[in-house]
């Protein structure tokens, strides 16, 4: 029983308006030619075109971006993961010497902006000779899908109750089989909403992942940029580009859906 | 972080991984940088100490000072906008009905489009020739050009961060209100509350956790904007829309003007640091009070 004026209604669907028109015009320009885009205007495509999908689907710069952007998406998402859970555990149940100012210190890493990190990632990353490979992409964006997973997941866990740890060490369960077969089931949407995010920031980011790919490696998002820049824009092929960067954020987010809100919130709705 | 937990330095065991790899994405980088800013380099065998003439130099940079301010007005004016907006958006929605879930997930969308694509479709968008909102404004004869005015570019810029922002405080905003008890309302309306002391009384109070985080994201996040703007404007008309983050890519990766660009890096983290720091320990010292 929220209470709730009929003036709310009328923002939330002037704001759906607001939020759908781009989305509508860059499908409609995706379905039209060229020459449709450049002609006379018009609000719905004269006629429907699917050849700017299909100059995609059949240049390998194209579909290798796809390929690029995924590999190192799914790296960072895994190593994300993987450091953050115990990580998280550790700080939902246990104090330890310097936890306050090491979980702040972790934080600072989410505000520190990626342009500071720009030429000396180039530099390391050329060094240690993973430039140009989706894992140096992968390790950059840690910079902050790592500690915002530590203080998604840490909202979460703290919020289950210490009683199941005693219960699991009564029943007579090692740490592993609790941690493994117990914990982590129970946190299952915490995990899922934390893959939603490493997924999520890991895939819009543009500097640091055009920054740390060459030739062979490059990602969705810098082969759209040099279509851009490149003289005599492609509209229709950008724009259908553009929607299908936009689908696998509607497919993750689809199987998040129900513990989305409380992800958002970062585990702290009380 | 709260209640009561063990003491127990094992846990450090845990947090190990983490640190290994933020050592090997934040420390080591964040080290370079700081070295670069107390030298010159003409190239990498010749450099030499210059103390800290760079930050002086910043610190005076006209540019760079036009830069900070351009900067400072953007976060604020999306902040005043994107606040109050979400909440509203999010009182618009229903919370158990069957659109819910569609509504929750509409909202998300713009979330989870690449920064460039965002820029790109606001550009397709806004276009005066074949963009709907471009168009649209010219038909209604009013002169619409982002491209060669400041004040068009700059309420463009504006109207696409609050396109692709509001969203996260509606979300969070709606995780506030869903966890506010009925029976919190029924004790309003006993005692004759009015719809605006209803808000300003029980959900307001409830919403301060969520809003908080929200307020900290959009700071940091605005204060680092890069994408969006350069393919949007570029930066342009003339200077018009560029911010920290671009003037900063420009000087390091374009000019490959090193001590410099370093020096600019350690001064914009410390200013982003010390905006979150502020809000945050305000923000905190007023609630134990």
């Amino acid at each position: 029983m929220m209470h709730k004026g009929r003036l709310s209604r009328v923002v939330l669907l002037l704001y759906g308006v607001y939020l759908l028109l781009p989305l509508y015009w860059l499908l409609s320009m995706a379905l039209r030619s060229n020459a449709d885009i450049m002609g006379d205007f018009s609000f719905l495509p004269p006629t429907i075109t699917w050849g700017n999908f299909g100059e995609i689907f059949s240049n390998p710069v194209w579909y290798e971006g796809f390929v690029h952007s995924l590999s190192y998406v799914g790296i960072n998402t895994v190593i994300s993961l993987a450091v953050a859970i115990p990580a998280a555990y550790a700080f939902s149940r246990y104090r330890f010497l310097g936890d306050k100012q090491l979980f702040f210190w972790l934080l600072t890493n989410r505000m520190a902006p990626p342009a500071v990190f720009l030429l000396p990632f180039f530099q390391l990353y050329s060094a240690v000779g993973l430039f140009d490979t989706p894992l140096a992409v992968a390790l950059a964006h840690c910079l902050f899908t790592v500690p915002l997973s530590v203080w998604i997941l840490e909202g979460f866990f703290s919020g289950v109750p210490t009683e199941l740890d005693e219960m699991a060490q009564i029943d007579g369960h090692s740490f592993l089989h609790f941690f493994l077969r117990i914990f982590l089931p129970v946190n299952r949407g915490a995990i899922g909403v934390t893959l939603f995010f490493c997924f999520m920031f890991s895939w819009v980011e543009l500097l640091l992942a055009r920054t740390l790919s060459g030739a062979s490696s490059k990602p969705i998002v810098v082969v759209m940029t040099r279509t851009v820049s490149a003289s005599g824009v492609d509209w229709g092929v950008l724009a259908a580009a553009g929607v299908l960067t936009v689908l696998p954020g509607v497919l993750v987010v689809w199987f998040v859906r129900k513990d989305l809100v409380k992800g958002f919130a970062l585990g702290r709705v009380s | 972080m709260t209640s009561f937990k063990p003491r127990n330095n094992r846990a450090w065991l845990g947090v190990l991984p983490v640190l290994l790899i933020v050592a090997f994405s934040a420390v080591i980088p964040l080290m370079t940088v700081v070295n670069y800013s107390v030298q010159d380099i003409l190239d990498f065998n010749s450099r030499f100490f210059v103390g800290f003439e760079w930050y002086r130099e910043t610190l005076r940079d006209p540019r760079f000072i036009e830069a900070f301010l351009r900067q400072l007005l953007f976060s604020f004016t999306i902040l005043l906008i994107e606040v109050p907006l979400g909440v509203a958006v999010a009182k618009g929605i229903n919370r158990n009905s069957r659109f819910t879930a569609v509504t929750l997930i509409l909202l998300a969308i713009p979330l989870l489009i690449p920064w460039n694509v965002v820029g790109t479709i606001w550009q397709i968008y806004a276009r005066p020739d074949i963009g709907l909102l471009g168009w649209s404004i010219n038909a209604l004869g009013i002169t619409y050009n982002y491209t060669t005015e400041p004040l068009h570019a700059w309420v463009t810029l504006i109207a696409m961060d609050v396109w692709h922002w509001t969203s996260l405080i509606a979300l969070l905003a709606f995780a506030g209100l869903t966890s506010i008890p009925a029976p919190y309302y029924q004790a309003a309306e006993l005692d004759g509350a009015s719809r605006w002391q209803v808000f300003r009384y029980v959900e307001l109070p409830r919403l301060r956790g969520v809003l908080i985080i929200g307020v900290l994201l959009r700071l940091m996040d605005s204060f680092m904007i890069y994408t969006e703007p350069f393919v949007l404007t570029g930066g342009g008309p003339g200077n018009a829309t560029t911010m920290l983050s671009q003037h900063l890519a420009t000087m390091a990766v374009g000019q490959f003007d090193l001590g410099p660009a370093a020096a600019f890096s350690v001064i914009y983290f410390l200013f982003v640091l010390l905006f979150c720091w502020v809000f945050y320990t305000s923000v905190v010292r007023s609630d134990d009070a």
